[in-house]
C-alpha cells in the first residue's frame, strides 16, 4: 500500500514537472545570455545575468512600465465595471420577480455561447462612429453595462444559494431592494465577487484580440500588444529580453493565482468555465 | 396589491438597466448589424453597398476560407478530446484521497490561466523553433529536429499541444463532479465484488457523463475561438502555407487587415452557425450517452 501511494506521488510530481518545465525553463532562460538559450535545455542557469530585464525594459519606444500601466488601467476599470454591473443584474435575476424575467435570463445565458468574433466587426463600426477607436472606452464601457454574462451567471448561482430569510427579515424592517442589495447581499457575496474580480483581471490582462483591434496607436498599447510588436520587431535576435518581458507580463497573473487560487478553482467548479 | 406588484416590476427593471443598455448596444444591435453587413460590401470609407448573397457565394469559392475551416476543425477535434482525456485521467487519480490534492490541482490548473497570453505564445514559438527547447531535449537521442512552428505538417500540432496543456480547467470541473458521486455506490459495488475497472465503467463513467458532456460543449466552443496563439506564433499570417490559419485569424485578416467588413461579417455568421450546429449536435447525441439519473 505504501509503495503504491509513493509511486502515485512520484507519477503526479513527474507529470507536474513535465507540464511546468517550459515555464521554469523560460524563467531560467531569462537570466541566461541569449546565445545559451539555444543550447542549454536545463532549468538551472550556469551563469546569471539580469541584463535581459534591464535591456528588455527599454527596448521598445516607451519603457515597459508604460505598457504595464496601460494594461493595469484597463484591467482595474474592467474589474470595477464587472463587479458593479453584473451584481446588479444578478440581484434582479436571483431575487426579484418581474414580467419577462425568465426570457431575459435565457437571453443572457445564450450570450455566453456567443463568440466575440461574431460581434467585433459591427462593434468596431459602432465605436469608430462614436470616435472611440484608439481610446480605452471600447474595452471599458461594456464592462459597466454587464456585457460579461459569465459573471452575471456566476453571481446568480451564488446569490440563489444565500438564505432568503435574511432578505425577508430586512423587508419586514422596512428595507428597500437597493438597501438589501447593497447592505445584505453584497457583503455576503464576497466569495463570488472575489472570483469575478480575479477572473476579470486575469482575462483582461491576457486579452489580446480586442486590444489588438481597438488600440492601434502605439501610445495606447497594452502589455500584450507591445510584447507582440517586440517579438515581430526584434524577435529572433533578442530572445533573452523577450523572455524577460514575457515573464514580467505573467507576474501579476501568477501573483493573483497564488493569492486567490481557492476562489479560482471554486469559481470554475461552480460555473464550469476556464 | 397590483400597485405593489408594479413597483416590484419597476425595481427589477431598474436593476437590469445597465444590462439592457449593454445588451442592446453591444450584443443585439451588433448581431443585427452584422447580419445586414454580411449582405453588403463595406470598407468603412463609403456607406455599405448591397450585394445580396455575393459574400456567401464568394465564401463557397474561397480556398483560404476552406483551408481555415479545415484547420479549425482539425484543431478543435484533436485538441479537445486529448485535453478532456487528460483532464479525466488526472481527476480520477487525484480523486482517490490523494494527499496534497489542492497542491496538485493548483499546479495542473496554472497553465489554463496562462496559456491564452501573448507571453506563452512567445514561449511556444521558441520551444518549437529550430534551436528550441524541444529539439535541444531531442538531440541526445540522435533526433535532428526541424523547426516545428515553421513546418506545414507540424505547426498546427504545436497549437494542439498548447490547447491540450490547458486540461487543468476541465479537470477541476471533473473533480467537483466526482465528489458528487455518493460513496455508498462504491461500497455497495465492493460488497458485490466489483473490481476497480468494473466500478469505473458501471458507476463512475455513467454518473459522470453529464459533466463530460458539459466540458465537451464548453471546451469546443472555447477552442473555436482560439486566436492569440495562432496569431502570435505565425506572426499574424497563419502560416506556414496557411497551416495554422484558424478561422478567427482569417476573419481578422479580412475584417481588420483589408477592412472587408462585409465579408468578415458573413464569416462571423457562418462561425455562429457552425458553433450553434455543433452545440445542437452535441445535445442531440448527448441523449444517447449522457446519463442523468432517474
Amino acid at each position: 500500500m505504501g509503495a503504491e501511494r509513493l509511486s502515485k506521488h512520484v507519477l503526479l510530481i513527474g507529470f507536474g514537472l513535465v507540464m511546468l518545465y517550459p515555464l521554469l525553463w523560460m524563467v531560467s532562460s531569462s537570466v541566461k545570455p541569449t546565445e545559451t538559450i539555444f543550447r542549454d535545455p536545463s532549468i538551472w542557469p550556469t551563469e546569471t545575468d539580469f541584463g535581459n530585464y534591464a535591456g528588455g525594459w527599454t527596448a521598445l519606444e516607451h519603457p515597459f512600465h508604460f505598457y504595464l500601466l496601460n494594461s493595469a488601467v484597463i484591467a482595474v476599470l474592467a474589474v470595477a465595471g464587472n463587479l458593479l454591473s453584473c451584481s446588479l443584474a444578478a440581484y434582479a435575476f436571483a431575487r426579484l420577480r418581474f414580467p419577462g424575467r425568465n426570457l431575459f435570463f435565457a437571453a443572457m445565458l445564450a450570450t455566453l455561447m456567443l463568440p466575440i468574433h461574431v460581434l467585433i466587426v459591427p462593434q468596431y463600426v459602432l465605436f469608430s462612429q462614436l470616435d472611440w477607436i484608439n481610446t480605452d472606452l471600447p474595452l471599458v464601457v461594456p464592462k459597466f453595462l454587464a456585457h460579461d454574462a459569465f459573471f452575471i451567471f456566476l453571481m446568480v448561482q451564488f446569490i440563489r444559494g444565500l438564505p432568503r430569510e435574511l432578505d425577508e427579515a430586512a423587508r419586514i424592517d422596512g428595507c428597500g431592494h437597493i438597501r438589501i442589495y447593497w447592505r445584505i447581499i453584497m457583503p455576503l457575496s464576497v466569495p463570488a465577487l472575489a472570483t469575478s474580480a480575479l477572473f476579470t483581471f486575469i482575462w483582461t490582462w491576457n486579452d489580446f484580440f480586442s486590444q489588438l483591434v481597438f488600440l492601434t496607436d502605439p501610445e495606447l498599447w497594452t502589455m500584450p500588444v507591445a510584447l507582440r510588436s517586440f517579438m515581430d520587431g526584434q524577435g529572433e535576435t533578442a530572445w533573452g529580453q523577450l523572455f524577460a518581458m514575457s515573464i514580467v507580463g505573467l507576474v501579476p497573473i501568477f501573483g493573483f493565482f497564488l493569492a486567490g487560487q481557492r476562489y479560482l478553482t471554486q469559481g470554475i467548479a461552480t460555473t464550469g468555465f476556464k | 396589491m397590483s400597485k405593489r406588484l408594479e413597483r416590484a416590476d419597476r425595481i427589477g427593471y431598474l436593476f437590469l438597466t445597465p444590462w439592457f443598455i449593454g445588451m442592446a448596444a453591444f450584443t443585439v444591435g451588433p448581431i443585427l448589424a452584422s447580419l445586414y453587413l454580411s449582405f453588403t460590401e463595406y470598407t468603412l470609407l463609403k456607406p455599405p453597398e448591397w450585394l445580396g448573397l455575393d459574400n456567401y457565394r464568394e465564401m463557397l469559392a474561397d480556398p483560404r476560407l476552406h483551408k481555415s475551416l479545415a484547420v479549425t476543425f482539425v484543431y478543435v477535434f484533436v485538441s479537445v478530446p486529448v485535453q478532456l482525456v487528460l483532464a479525466l485521467a488526472l481527476a480520477l487519480v487525484l480523486n482517490r484521497g490523494v494527499r496534497g490534492l489542492s497542491f496538485y490541482r493548483s499546479v495542473y490548473y496554472l497553465p489554463s490561466l496562462l496559456a491564452g497570453s501573448v507571453s506563452i505564445a512567445i514561449l511556444w514559438r521558441q520551444i518549437f523553433g529550430k534551436d528550441g527547447l524541444v529539439n535541444q531535449l531531442l538531440e541526445p537521442f540522435g533526433v535532428e529536429g526541424v523547426s516545428w512552428v515553421a513546418h506545414p505538417d507540424f505547426a498546427l500540432g504545436t497549437l494542439v499541444v498548447l490547447n491540450a496543456w490547458t486540461f487543468g480547467a476541465p479537470m477541476v470541473i471533473f473533480l467537483a463532479g466526482l465528489r458528487q458521486i455518493p460513496a455508498t455506490y462504491y461500497e455497495a459495488a465492493q460488497v458485490d465484488g466489483a473490481g476497480t475497472v468494473s466500478r469505473f465503467f458501471h458507476i463512475t463513467l455513467p454518473l459522470l457523463t453529464p459533466i463530460i458532456f458539459f466540458n465537451l460543449v464548453l471546451q469546443m466552443i472555447g477552442a473555436f475561438q482560439s486566436f492569440t496563439q495562432a496569431f502570435v506564433i505565425s506572426g499574424g499570417q497563419g502560416g506556414p502555407s496557411d497551416s495554422t490559419l484558424l478561422y478567427t485569424l482569417y476573419l481578422y485578416q479580412r475584417g481588420f487587415g483589408s477592412f472587408d467588413m462585409g465579408y468578415a461579417s458573413a464569416m462571423a455568421w457562418v462561425l455562429l452557425a457552425v458553433i450553434a450546429a455543433l452545440t445542437g449536435l452535441n445535445f442531440l447525441f448527448a441523449k444517447r450517452w449522457v446519463f442523468y439519473g432517474s
